[in-house]
């Protein structure tokens, strides 16, 4: 564009005022190299094609999580219908070419049969769904109070409260499991307050049983069944309570009749948060369980790890995918109504 | 209003924090003991951290760790925030149910299919295993802790003021620069802290996607845990959660002031209007 020479400055400003215009550096840089060739013809070619800065925006984390998150699945989704072979990877490839042209497509539902076979999937499968929702209800009945004393509490003190909370959902998992290892064991601190209290004689086995990891459980995911459920207490209308108990409503019995049933989708949410990672769990099985304990994450851990069956350990996990995707979606569903029901 | 609290309230936040706060206390604790034996108790002694920082492969794994955590950190923030603006300003696009959910998915993915499949997938492409992988397998899972914090920012806070930068013939990427990433960067800072902290922390993905010259710090951990509870790994574990709780405190606190200032600001404007 040719400006007019002693053009007035107004010109100039409405000349200026376009797209392009007041852009800063980025668009300097991008003015000074429109001068050169290949960058303009790059643009010209992307843009020809429906490229624009927006789509660049869009694009840099799409292709991200393609790359990384999705085409992974896809994989293991392969490698599941693969054999496995002593060999650099440890698995047969689906599609081969052979000499003469032709494409072979070897699959197997082998793995998936195994795993319906041997009984130790399907019990560990069932073991990981029975522990897990077992330790929900308990962190349920542990965590509710604490949000309820968190909301009855002065409004001043929330936030501190709220941090307190928050802390240990940041902090190690693996460092949290471990300090119960030290507190747990036979010759561990509880054993030892308990014996020099003389509550009991002999020390209890707790660590490497399924108790020590319902207590595990509890302990490390209590911050998700909390903040779901403080987030939902804090909004409720305490005007109700009063009114029920202005109406002649005992406590005990508001709670059960309002307190409750209002806080339904905090409990549904904080109980999710709870059972879904849960299942899948594998160092709190590992570090706290003992060698009867089956819980699917370690089952798939030993698998790849010590027996090196790739296809095999793929197979589990697309099945754990499956099992897992049913209170998935639900969640998911029951936080978009909520969601909508606030908006 | 009936509110205050009960006995049973009291009651129950005490022992809450006490469940949730013993066991980390103990710990820290029994990392300054004399005695090698966790139950003694022989006087207070700091000699398992001079141990620790003689130990050279505790020390080259804590160095791998917090290379890790950085960098995955600084380049799961930058996704992330592109990743909000496209959620939160582009409308609808092709694919945006799939994108959301890619986002989101991994809160709810167990570590051990993730560690899995991106280890699978780095075999696939032969990507030789090492810092690289597990700074990409960091990237991925943490993204979507840092989307729920930096997501919420983006979606609360008053469109008209980018809307105004636009009108008065600001580019998009101007108006991001100058206007956007400002009003958003406690946010961003506080999902960058916490990327961190998730990849300090993280043991399972970080198994899978390892190779053999690369061990991470919680890697180097659970091997000696698994033989036992040492006071050494007590004090690594100390200077852990101390590193932790400094990052997450210091975040809520920017993200804390942000919102009361910007309260403040908010009343005066109403009160001066």
């Amino acid at each position: 564009m040719a400006t007019p020479p002693h053009s007035d400055p107004a010109d100039k400003v409405a000349l200026v005022s376009g797209d392009t215009a007041n852009a800063g550096a980025l668009a300097g840089l991008h003015a000074r190299l429109m001068l050169f060739p290949p960058y303009r013809l790059t643009g010209d070619v992307l843009k020809r094609l429906g490229f624009s800065g927006r789509s660049a925006v869009i694009a840099i984390p799409y292709v991200w999580l393609l790359a990384f998150f999705l085409t992974p699945f896809l994989i293991v989704l392969k490698i599941s219908f693969a054999e496995t072979v002593v060999a650099i990877p440890p698995y047969t490839a689906l599609i081969t070419f052979a000499e003469n042209g032709w494409i072979a497509f070897h699959a197997t539902l082998d793995n998936y049969t195994f795993l319906f076979d041997d009984p130790l999937y399907i019990n560990s499968y069932l073991s990981s769904l029975k522990i897990a929702s077992i330790a929900t209800l308990i962190t349920l009945s542990v965590g509710y109070p604490i949000a309820y004393g968190m909301v009855r509490s002065p409004r001043r003190w929330r936030f501190a409260l709220l941090m307190l909370v928050i802390l240990p959902f940041w902090t190690s998992f693996l460092i949290r499991v471990y300090a119960w290892i030290g507190i747990l064991k036979k010759e561990g601190l509880l054993n030892l307050a308990l014996i020099n209290l003389g509550v009991i004689s002999e020390p209890l086995t707790i660590l490497n049983t399924d108790t020590a990891v319902y207590i595990g459980i509890v302990y490390s995911y209590l911050p998700f069944m909390v903040l779901p459920l403080y987030a939902n207490l804090e909004k409720m209308d305490l005007n109700l309570l009063e009114a029920a108990a202005d109406l002649g409503c005992r406590p005990i019995k508001a709670f059960w009749v309002i307190t409750i049933p209002l806080s339904l989708s905090g409990i549904i949410a904080g109980c999710f948060l709870v059972f879904i990672p849960a299942v899948g769990e594998f160092v709190i099985p590992d570090l706290l369980g003992g060698s009867e304990t089956l819980m699917i994450g370690k089952t798939l851990w030993s698998e790849f790890f010590y027996n090196r069956d790739w296809p095999l350990s793929s197979a589990v996990a697309v099945l754990l995918l499956l099992v897992l995707v049913i209170p998935i979606v639900l969640f998911q569903r029951i936080q978009e109504r909520n969601a909508r029901a606030e908006a | 209003m009936r509110q205050g609290l009960t006995w049973f309230n009291i009651g129950s936040l005490f022992l809450g924090f006490l469940f949730l706060y013993l066991p980390i206390a103990l710990l820290i604790v029994y990392s300054f003991n004399e005695s090698r034996l966790v139950t003694v108790w022989a006087g207070f002694s700091t000699k398992w951290y001079g141990e620790m920082l003689q130990n050279e492969s505790l020390l080259s794994a804590g160095w791998m760790t917090l290379k890790v955590a950085f960098t995955s950190s600084c380049f799961a923030t930058v996704l992330v925030t592109l990743a909000g603006l496209v959620m939160s300003r582009f409308g609808t696009f092709h694919g945006r149910t799939l994108f959301s959910g890619m986002i989101y998915a991994p809160l709810v993915m167990p570590d051990v299919i993730t560690g899995l499949s991106l280890l699978l997938m780095f075999v696939a492409v032969a990507l030789d295993r090492g810092f690289v992988t597990i700074t990409i397998a960091h990237i991925t899972f943490s993204m979507c802790y840092v989307a729920v914090v930096v997501q919420s920012r983006l979606v609360s806070f008053d469109r008209s003021i980018e809307e105004a930068a636009m009108d008065l013939g600001c580019p998009p990427a101007r108006t991001f620069f100058q206007i956007t990433l400002p009003i958003i960067a406690p946010a961003v800072v506080a999902g960058w802290l916490l990327s961190f902290t998730l990849s300090l922390d993280d043991l399972v993905i970080a198994s899978f996607t390892s190779g053999p010259a690369s061990t991470t710090l919680p890697m180097r951990i659970y091997s000696q845990v698994r033989l036992g509870v040492t006071p050494e790994i007590n004090a690594v574990c100390t200077i852990l959660v101390g590193l932790v709780a400094t990052g997450v405190l210091a975040a809520s606190l920017i993200t804390r002031r942000q919102e009361m200032r910007r309260e403040a600001e908010e009343r005066q404007a109403a009160a001066t209007s």
